[in-house]
């Protein structure tokens, strides 16, 4: 892409999750619990054109470096992404996502009669399993609709 | 030896686990005065968010059993729930007056989240449609005694999504040698999550509509209520709950040694004439929840006092 297609700008420093399903990007943000009041400049691109993947999305978030467990989350939904890490203009880091074993906190329980969605001071847990997530606390498989229980 | 300090899952459960239990069982059952005194001074917690007959008063036979005293919530009506207060609040205040929890709870995770909160022993009496571990030991045992729990013929009938007794002896069942075969209507098969269990155990399983095909291949019969409250429509629950119902009739195609079991209450599900026959255990059953609740209890309190104090009981 040439220089006067730019459509989002290169950041100095921080994190360019890169190649996020076309979509998808504001749920990365929402997995990552960054909404903007944390004073972080942030850069959202969605379906841009894309070798590998047709459309993705990037997202650009500066003077944050995220760390691989904060982002192994993010391969529930954007299996394919990757993780540059940026100072001073160059990528000094460039990782892809991997499953974690557990997800805590991130998603809610589809499940309505789950003790996690009752009045209860708890975070939500799930195992990760072959196809998707399972709720430690109630034992419901979540699969293709990971996106949608995002808790936000 | 069970090495578990909850009991909060049929999952969690080894074949070693299970037969600790049972064969502590059969012993309490064969000479119920060795362990009259053996948790004298302890006092177990009666915790139910939900009705319950059998089970409550079954684990307070069992704990009386064993020598120890029992404390009652109550109806969640008469009590702090009734003001707001979380599970989590009212397990941890719990803790602190009893040495063991027995917790029914409406919703599925209560269980393990009680058993994150506190330290002493907390079994999971019913949680929602989830799970009812020690329904199924007492199960087991009345299994067991009747056909061992290997090479068995198992048919589980009635509601199978909901029926958390069903969810919990399908997944103890994978530690044996065990055919298990489901029936059920359509819309009342197992959940995701079981038969997901299942499969990464690989369990021999089938499903099927009709208990006529298989009857006669069963060694046990395990028939479960379907509940009215499941079906949208009263005139579907009718004609779907007179299907599920066994009678003298239907049992005649059965093999002489067929046992039938039921976790109870039953509403019409099995026919009052086949209380006389000889394949009906269910009464047995209910009776079999106090030796098993007590070696349970007996189990969980040992480890969770691995010292081998007592209490004020007999030491042994």
């Amino acid at each position: 892409m040439s220089e006067h297609e730019l459509r989002v700008s290169k950041i100095r420093d921080g994190t360019v999750i890169d190649h996020v399903e076309g979509g998808q990007a504001l749920n990365v943000l929402a997995i990552l619990g960054i909404d903007g009041s944390e004073g972080f400049g942030v850069s959202v691109g969605m379906n841009v054109p894309s070798d590998r993947l047709g459309r993705k999305d990037i997202v650009k978030v500066e003077d944050r470096e995220l760390s691989q467990s904060e982002v192994d989350v993010l391969s529930l939904i954007a299996p394919e992404a990757t993780i540059n890490i940026v100072r001073d203009f160059e990528v000094v880091e460039k990782n892809r996502v991997t499953r974690p074993d557990t997800v805590t906190g991130v998603l809610s329980c589809p499940n309505r009669n789950c003790i996690t969605n009752a009045d209860e001071p708890i975070e939500t847990r799930f195992d990760v399993v072959a196809d998707g997530v399972r709720c430690d606390y109630c034992a419901t498989i979540l699969r293709a609709d990971i996106a949608e229980h995002i808790d936000v | 030896m069970m090495r578990q300090d909850h009991l909060i899952t049929a999952t969690q459960l080894s074949r070693d686990d299970i037969e600790t239990v049972l064969d502590r069982a059969r012993a309490v059952a064969d000479d119920p005065a060795a362990y009259a005194d053996r948790h004298a001074g302890r006092v177990l917690a009666l915790c139910f968010f939900e009705p319950s007959t059998r089970t409550r008063m079954s684990f307070d036979s069992a704990a009386k059993r064993l020598g120890m005293n029992t404390i009652d919530m109550g109806d969640v009506d008469s009590s702090s729930v009734s003001k707001g207060e979380s599970l989590s609040d009212t397990v941890r205040v719990i803790e602190g007056y009893a040495d063991a929890i027995v917790l029914r709870h409406p919703s599925e995770g209560a269980a393990t989240l009680a058993g994150e909160r506190v330290d002493v022993p907390v079994v999971n009496a019913g949680d929602g449609a989830g799970q009812h571990p020690s329904q199924t030991l007492l199960d087991l045992h009345t299994i067991r005694e009747d056909h061992g729990l290997d090479d068995l013929t198992i048919g589980i009938m009635g509601d199978l999504k909901y029926g958390r007794t069903v969810h919990s002896l399908a997944a103890a069942l994978t530690e044996f040698d065990a055919n298990q075969h489901f029936i059920s209507p359509e819309s009342l098969r197992l959940p995701r999550s079981v038969r997901f269990d299942l499969h990464e155990t690989g369990a021999q399983i089938r499903e099927h509509e009709e208990i006529e095909p298989v009857l006669d291949e069963l060694d046990v019969l395990y028939v479960t209520r379907i509940q009215k409250e499941r079906f949208p429509d009263e005139n579907e629950y009718h004609r779907v709950a007179g299907e599920y119902r066994i009678d003298a009739e239907t049992l005649e195609a059965a093999d002489d040694d067929l046992t039938v079991m039921h976790p109870l209450p039953r509403v019409d599900e099995i026919a009052p004439d086949v209380d006389e026959a000889d394949h009906a255990r269910y009464f047995q059953q209910a009776h079999n929840g106090v030796p098993v609740r007590m070696a349970l209890l007996d189990t969980l309190l040992e480890n969770a006092n691995p010292d081998g104090d007592e209490g004020t009981g007999v030491d042994r």
